[in-house]
């Protein structure tokens, strides 16, 4: 399976130029751009570690890019995805987010299912990843 | 009304009988309002020989404190206080004996955080006015010291967007089609569908309720099945909205806790069960952490006509104190009422901070709305994604866009369909990224992401000569001067 989060997941994967303009467009907003990496894409896990900071003082893509390219070497079997983060009064949350590596192998999600009375059913998404422990998943 | 009109003019104020509007206090030219006040601006045409100033005089008069005799009980009130007050009025640019009145409102007259109690007065009594032809609330400006002691959106569109975990590009949606008929089951599919190819959410019709053919408690298991299964196909926090209007407001809440008990994150109501329903279940769905649709069902009956009624930029502004987090606000390129000025002044009402005037968008007043959080609009009604430019270049990105017909009827199978519009989109918000001419260029970068997406292909295909091109009825009267 393939994860959709982020805006620009129903596109073939973005090329590097492509990731580029991206940033570039985050940093004409003067949106701070950020890197973030995980092993459990499950959609209610809100906390992707952190590569660094926020670049909050880094005006030029090239040098997001670089950020971006490090983050891959080491995690190069994890999910990586790009935000730009927009502080103004009103906003102050992100005002893009988007994927730029995955797993060779995505292996999803299943729903798992409890039945209550009245037929009433309780679902969680169980992310198949996580049966493994962290640092051994996606190998 | 002839009589008042022609009220002896040496008559003092307070002898018993009919003594002008105008000369009881409710015209005051001279008058500034102050910041605390709300402001008013109606459109009106008066009865053949009704001089214009005492007709605005008595909307001022009727949606305040008098009738239609002097009463000498106004005496024991420091009734100036209490009395609206006209002090503009303006002809329409280009028509005959129709106006704009201008009219403040003193904070007094209003029960703080009611819009029920608020529409009482200033939609009352006055729009049957017998020497009124017709009557228009057009735009209203309402002070942050009353803004304030309305709850407002339950989440709002920064709070959904984290919630939901999508970023940077409009929403998608669809509505079940077709609105009427499916059993329970097979209207489960259609959002399972739907959901798994790409849409963000899928929307119960407003006349979906809880029929012979499909009772309420059914569908909502249904839907339930098809959006966690659409979550795990896709990695996406999916939803949809689970209509809950009935016929009381215990009904509401039954189904709106069921809705939360089985884990929908958003439920949507109709505008037809009434302000204080709406406020009710917008506290509600604050309380619950569930995001609150709202369908405007019935607004065209008093939005569409610009001679009499109440302006959509109204109902805009009551349902952002209201509470709701979504509101249908018009497409401009689909199927329903919209001329691009005045639908771009509703999405302003709704969403921005800071509101100035603008007369091109039908923008009377300055709305500060002092932090109260954005509603998100909802465009829907014959949108398909060759239009995919258009919307986003006249709508924005926080908008929900809603492809119905445009995800269902797909010729290769709903999920396809939801996936060509979803494919469409990211190509568009890239290209604008990009900092391409999207909108000139829309087209070909349309058919350029076709050439990888057979969805979009066929989408594109089909759909291709559809356009609603009919004149709107709702249109901004810019006028000379731009008012305050």
């Amino acid at each position: 399976m393939r994860i959709t989060q982020g805006t620009f997941s129903y596109l073939p994967d973005l090329s590097d130029d492509q990731i580029k303009a991206q940033v570039q467009y985050c940093l004409d907003n003067d949106w701070p751009v950020s890197v973030e990496y995980t092993d459990d894409p499950h959609p209610r896990n809100v906390y992707w570690e952190m590569w660094g900071k926020p670049m909050f003082d880094l005006k030029d893509p090239e040098g997001v890019m670089q950020e971006i390219n490090e983050c891959r070497q080491t995690f190069p079997n994890h999910y990586i995805r790009v935000n730009g983060y927009d502080r103004r009064l009103g906003r102050q949350t992100t005002a893009l987010s988007f994927i730029v590596n995955r797993p060779q192998e995505e292996p999803g999600f299943r729903v798992d299912r409890v039945e209550m009375n009245d037929r009433v059913v309780k679902y969680t998404l169980h992310s198949y990843a996580t049966d493994k422990p962290k640092g051994q998943r996606y190998e | 009304m002839a009589a008042s009109t022609k009220g002896s003019p040496n008559k003092s104020r307070w002898s018993a009988g009919v003594t002008p509007y105008a000369d009881m206090g409710y015209y005051d030219a001279d008058y500034e309002p102050k910041d605390t006040d709300i402001l008013c601006v109606f459109r009106f045409v008066p009865q053949e020989g009704i001089d214009a100033i005492e007709a605005a005089a008595a909307v001022a008069g009727e949606s305040s404190t008098a009738t239609w005799t002097v009463v000498w009980t106004d005496r024991l009130t420091a009734y100036e206080h209490y009395q609206a007050k006209c002090y503009r009025v303006d002809p329409v640019p280009g028509k005959e004996n129709e106006y704009f009145a201008y009219i403040a409102y003193d904070l007094d007259l209003f029960e703080e955080g009611s819009i029920a109690n608020m529409t009482s007065s200033i939609i009352g009594n006055v729009f049957g006015f017998k020497a009124l032809k017709s009557l228009r609330l057009e735009d209203m400006r309402i002070p942050p010291h009353y803004t304030k002691t309305f709850q407002g959106p339950a989440h709002g569109i920064v709070m959904e967007r984290e919630y939901l975990n999508k970023y940077g590009r409009p929403l998608l949606g669809a509505t079940t089609k077709p609105k009427l008929g499916l059993s329970a089951r097979n209207y489960g599919r259609v959002v399972y569908e739907a959901l798994r190819g790409g849409l963000d959410f899928v929307k119960d019709d407003e006349n979906i309720n809880s029929q012979p053919f499909m009772r309420w408690r059914d569908r909502f298991l249904y839907c339930m099945e098809g959006v966690q299964r659409a979550m795990a196909e896709t990695g996406e926090i999916k939803g949809h909205y689970l209509n809950v209007t009935a016929a009381t407001m215990e009904d509401m809440y039954e189904r709106a806790e069921f809705a939360k008990e089985i884990g929908s994150v958003i439920i949507m109501v109709d505008l037809t069960v009434g302000y204080t329903a709406l406020q009710s279940i917008a506290k509600w769905a604050r309380k619950n952490g569930v995001i609150l649709h709202l369908h405007r069902a019935g607004h065209s009956t008093y939005t569409r006509q610009k001679s009499h009624g109440v302006s959509f930029r109204v109902i805009s502004k009551w349902m952002r104190l209201t509470g709701v987090d979504h509101i249908h606000a018009g497409t401009i390129v689909g199927k329903l009422e919209g001329d691009p000025n005045t639908v771009r002044g509703f999405y302003d009402t709704l969403r921005e901070n800071k509101v100035a005037p603008n007369p091109v968008y039908g923008l009377f007043f300055e709305q500060d709305w002092a932090s109260v959080p954005g509603v998100m609009p909802v465009a829907s009604g014959g949108i398909h994604a060759g239009q995919m430019h258009q919307l986003l270049s006249y709508l924005g990105e926080d908008v929900v866009l809603q492809f119905g017909g445009g995800t269902i009827g797909h010729p290769d199978g709903i999920a396809e369909g939801a996936t060509a519009n979803r494919v469409a989109l990211e190509a568009m918000i890239q290209a604008r990224n990009e900092g391409r001419d999207y909108v000139n260029e829309g087209p070909e970068i349309l058919q350029r992401a076709a050439r990888w997406s057979p969805s979009l292909a066929k989408a594109l295909e089909i759909w291709k000569d559809i356009t609603f091109n009919f004149e709107s009825t709702d249109t901004p009267d810019v006028v000379a001067t731009p008012s305050m």
